[in-house]
């Protein structure tokens, strides 16, 4: 079970400090990274719900597109309206591909000259190639690998950061900041992945485990692993790369309309953009929804859900346990006609079907920061 | 007689000759927060290495498979409000159900506590 991967795995610059908090480590997109610590999922998901979390995101791609004319070429390869954020603003989007479908999804923030962009882990190869060609030369694309990322997410992370840099309690969601922690310079967004209030620390490398166990001091902090971290983005709703958006699903179908600008939908001008706006103005024929099993049983992914005939409406493409909600959650498509919450359904778990229904999202409240 | 399976099950003749089963500590461990026991229905029949029931932590659903031949007398139904007593007490108040065995000669083929230690350390 913990016999070590034959394929070599990369590290992050947290491993040795993983690894002395007792972590359970897993291979996980070409990485070792921490699943859980001693106190478990549960523990590590209550608590980051009540007080503050610190998460190794070091993982992700983080890469910096450098020239004046970035945002303008950026916009030709994502639905998302760059051109409309003011300095230092940051916003979701995805790299979408000439059928609509989402080749990754990203956070990207404006900078004075250029952008911040941070990707996921496992396409940020294909995504740093994918740059560079669309750009063509455009804007240059500088992947700044020997950066760490760090998550502080929670109620109590505000209190905690502004220890550190007093200026972060007015820093309002989906914005960057730049501040000297003890001495390092760090650029810091308010967002996440969690639902909750809270921040991403972008550091040099060999400054990140010194700031870690330094936040790790505060008493309200806890270590928490990917396995929280992905019980807590479920319960918030959010989108899981490969599993609840992927290239053959559109950001229409996966309910992310509300990330595509409205300039963008009158202009265009991004891969499958023909697709992606007869979506927005006749629909799609599945969406993606929240479900409620009704019983205990978790629905994993892969699960089919019906109607009460018997016949498949949808699948699942997230589903577990959430610790806040304390029961059964799921993220899944279904045909548009039965996208409307409250609806009921039936999942399929072990050759059993069993009663489920269509819930609004997020399934806890988000609680970030708007000033 | 308390017996112990590759797939981290154990089963302990008690008394009155039924059979009690349930996962082991490296198991719990290995499993982390357990949310969710499906449990066999009682009488249901099950087979030596078959599916009996289904343990759930946070993160993934895994198998619990019969470690031997029989017919299911009764199960824990505690565990359907408190599955996290598999982690507590995997050995007692976590167990998982009890067969009226169909052979008990097919335990002799399982390891004693002694084997079974030193196939958890071959695993780490």
């Amino acid at each position: 079970m913990s016999a070590p991967s034959p394929a070599p795995l990369q590290r992050t610059p947290l491993y040795e400090l993983h690894r002395s908090l007792g972590a359970k480590m897993v291979p996980f997109a070409g990485y070792e990274m921490p699943v859980q610590y001693p106190s478990g999922i549960l523990a590590e998901h209550l608590h980051t719900r009540a007080a503050a979390g610190l998460f190794d995101v070091s993982h992700m791609g983080q890469v910096r597109i450098h020239g004046p004319g970035a945002a303008a070429a950026f916009e030709c390869l994502v639905p998302g309206d760059i051109l409309g954020l003011a300095p230092l603003q940051q916003r979701y989007t995805q790299f979408t591909n000439a059928e609509g479908g989402i080749l990754d999804d990203l956070m990207a923030t404006r900078l004075e000259d250029g952008l911040f962009v941070v990707v996921n882990a496992a396409c940020k190869a294909d995504d740093i190639a994918h740059m560079e060609k669309g750009l063509d030369g455009r804007a240059r694309v500088e992947p700044l690998a020997e950066r760490a990322l760090l998550a502080l997410q929670g109620p109590a992370a505000a209190d905690v950061l502004a220890r550190l840099a007093p200026a972060c309690r007015a820093q309002k969601f989906m914005t960057l900041a730049r501040y000297s922690l003890e001495g390092v310079a760090a650029l810091v967004t308010r967002s996440g992945y969690t639902g909750e209030d809270g921040f991403e620390l972008s550091l040099p490398a060999e400054a990140a485990e010194r700031l870690a166990r330094r936040l790790l001091a505060e008493p309200e902090v806890k270590p928490i692993g990917l396995g929280a971290r992905d019980s807590l983005r479920l319960e918030a709703g959010l989108c899981l790369y490969g599993h609840d958006i992927d290239p053959t699903t559109t950001p229409v179908e996966a309910g992310l309309t509300w990330s595509i600008g409205r300039r963008r939908r009158e202009q265009g001008g991004f891969p499958g953009a023909d697709v992606i706006l007869a979506q927005l103005a006749k629909g799609t024929s599945r969406k993606r929804v929240g479900i409620l099993p009704d019983g205990k049983a978790p629905a994993r992914e892969g699960s089919i859900a019906t109607d009460a005939s018997g016949r498949r409406i949808g699948i699942i493409t997230s589903g577990g346990f959430g610790p806040s909600i304390g029961g059964p959650i799921a993220l899944g498509y279904v045909e548009s006609a039965f996208a409307a919450a409250g609806t009921a359904l039936q999942l399929v778990v072990r050759e059993l079907p069993r009663p489920a229904k269509v819930a609004k999202l997020p399934f806890v409240p988000q609680r970030y920061y708007r000033g | 007689m308390l017996k112990f399976t590759k797939d981290h099950e154990w089963i302990r003749l008690e008394a009155d000759g039924s059979a009690t089963v349930g996962i082991t500590q490296f198991a719990q461990e290995q499993l982390g927060d357990v949310v969710y026991v499906e449990l066999p229905a009682v009488g249901k029949e099950v087979t030596k290495g078959g599916d009996a029931a289904v343990v759930e932590s946070v993160k993934a659903a895994s198998e619990v498979y019969a470690p031997a031949s029989g017919k299911v007398a009764a199960v824990n139904d505690k565990l359907a409000g408190e599955p996290a007593l598999v982690n507590a007490s995997p050995m007692a108040a976590g167990w998982f159900f009890k067969l009226a065995l169909k052979d008990k000669g097919e335990l002799d083929g399982l390891m004693d506590e002694a084997a079974y230690g030193k196939f958890c350390e071959g695993l780490h």
